[in-house]
């Protein structure tokens, strides 16, 4: 059983359909990119793992359990599913710990203290120790960036899903935030990245997937995807990015 | 007719006491109230919006002056009787609680989309999102037209006035009919009005603007 399994999804906003039959597997500790043009569903793709797009057809099981069934407790399965977005959307209202501790002593019920030593620990894991008690607008959009990435990884999550979580920054600011998903990378941890970073995915991604129009037009082996295209759509994408 | 006394003008401006009880205590149950038609007008939940958004409809779009006057002779209907405080309050409370629970609404609706997101991704219940995460972000968009409609509330109160309720126009026609002297009486009414709702609003900047420190 791989911990993520995606088939045969169509998923449609009103009359477009945005994903047109999408099947997808990931193994644990696996690190899948998903690259394709804006429009192209990968988003979406990502955004309906966790539940928080519904899709009209096909399923989608993490973890051996179905998403998109009415049975599922989606609060008990997004414990599970870490994810960042592209615009932090940390909680502004409240400090770097209390954005990270939130979720492990409202919904884990874990004491206090157990939640700050946590907090502490992923902190320290994105490099961002000395910023516990900052609030989010005293921080750099890549600072905030490591502290949403410490906020799902203070959860223990499975699977972490991140989409897009460079593209608001700042260039010089890309790199901060690379550093920490290649760590998470080297700790295992089974990751899907929506990315414009293609060198990033070249060097860290186990897999490559480029999605166009909804579909899986083509995937594989990180470098040899991007070293080889097979389709006219793969290579014009590519042409068109810089690498 | 008689001479307006300077005991007359504290006797009037001391009505002024059952004008902000009446205002307090229906801002305390309309707060309550409120803050349930608020919740069910969010959670997903159709039919519970439902219900929300016909009450707020029904309030909002019926005169205070016809609802104090139902709640007021309804129960007599029914054969209880009860004082024009116990009506007054009542009727007030159930009229606040719709708008607040409107404006309360819009705070909650303020709070960007992706708030909802980001805490239902860590596996926050819907009331947990709303307590922790988008409540304390609305409350501050929310002290603006609150205050503002407390300021409406306050000089609405008048209303209780036509059941026989003394607040301060009550007292203020009370006075104006012995004495005949509507200029100094009205004004002096007026003024209070406009001290207490003056308080009020400048409670609203200064609240705002600690709030903004504290974020």
């Amino acid at each position: 059983m791989s911990l993520v399994e995606i088939e045969n999804v169509h998923k449609s906003y009103g009359d477009i359909e945005v994903l047109r039959g999408v099947s997808l597997r990931i193994e644990e500790g696996e690190i899948v990119a998903i690259i394709g043009r804006s429009g192209s569903g990968k988003s979406t793709l990502l955004r309906c793992i966790n539940g928080l797009e519904p899709i009209q057809s096909g399923t989608i099981r993490f973890d051996g359990q179905q998403v998109n069934s009415a049975d599922t407790d989606l609060r008990k399965l997004r414990q599970k599913v870490g994810i960042v977005f592209q615009s932090f959307n940390l909680f502004p209202h409240l400090n770097a710990e209390r954005n990270i501790t939130l979720g492990l002593t409202v919904v884990k019920k874990m004491p206090p203290d157990e939640a700050r030593t946590i907090a502490r620990k992923v902190m320290t894991q994105v490099g961002l120790e000395d910023k516990l008690d900052a609030y989010p607008d005293m921080l750099s959009g890549g600072q905030q960036q490591r502290v949403a990435i410490a906020r799902s990884l203070a959860m223990s999550p499975k699977l972490m899903l991140f989409d897009e979580i460079t593209s608001a920054l700042d260039p010089e600011l890309i790199g901060e935030v690379l550093t920490v998903l290649a760590g998470l990378a080297e700790a295992g941890m089974t990751m899907m990245l929506v990315t414009h970073e293609m060198g990033f995915a070249r060097n860290v991604a186990h897999r490559l997937v480029f999605m166009h129009e909804g579909e899986i037009w083509e995937s594989g082996a990180a470098r040899a995807v991007l070293d080889d295209p097979q389709t006219p759509e793969l290579k014009s994408f590519l042409g068109s990015v810089l690498i | 007719m008689r001479e307006l006394t300077t005991s007359d003008m504290f006797w009037l401006l001391f009505a002024a006491r059952w004008t902000i009880a009446l205002t307090v205590v229906s801002i305390l149950g309309g707060s309550l109230l409120g803050a349930i038609i608020m919740v069910l007008r969010v959670i997903p939940f159709p039919p519970a919006k439902a219900v929300a958004i016909l009450y707020i409809n029904l309030i909002q779009g019926t005169p205070a002056l016809g609802q104090l006057f139902i709640v007021f002779f309804g129960f007599g209907v029914f054969g209880y009787d009860v004082s024009p405080w116990f009506a007054a309050t009542l009727a007030f409370s159930l009229y606040s609680a719709a708008f607040l629970g409107e404006i309360w609404r819009g705070g909650v609706h303020a709070v960007p989309h992706a708030q909802w997101e980001a805490s239902a991704s860590l596996g926050l219940s819907t009331l947990q999102q709303l307590r922790y995460v988008i409540i304390p972000q609305a409350f501050r968009l929310s002290i603006p037209p609150t205050i503002g409609f407390w300021v409406h509330l306050v000089k609405n109160t008048s209303l209780a006035s036509v059941i026989g309720f003394i607040e301060l126009t009550r007292a203020g026609q009370i006075i104006n009919a012995a004495t005949f002297r509507p200029m100094t009486v009205y004004l002096t009414v007026a003024a209070a009005y406009f001290v207490i709702c003056f308080v009020l609003t400048q409670l609203s900047a200064r609240l705002e603007g600690s709030l903004r420190v504290a974020r």
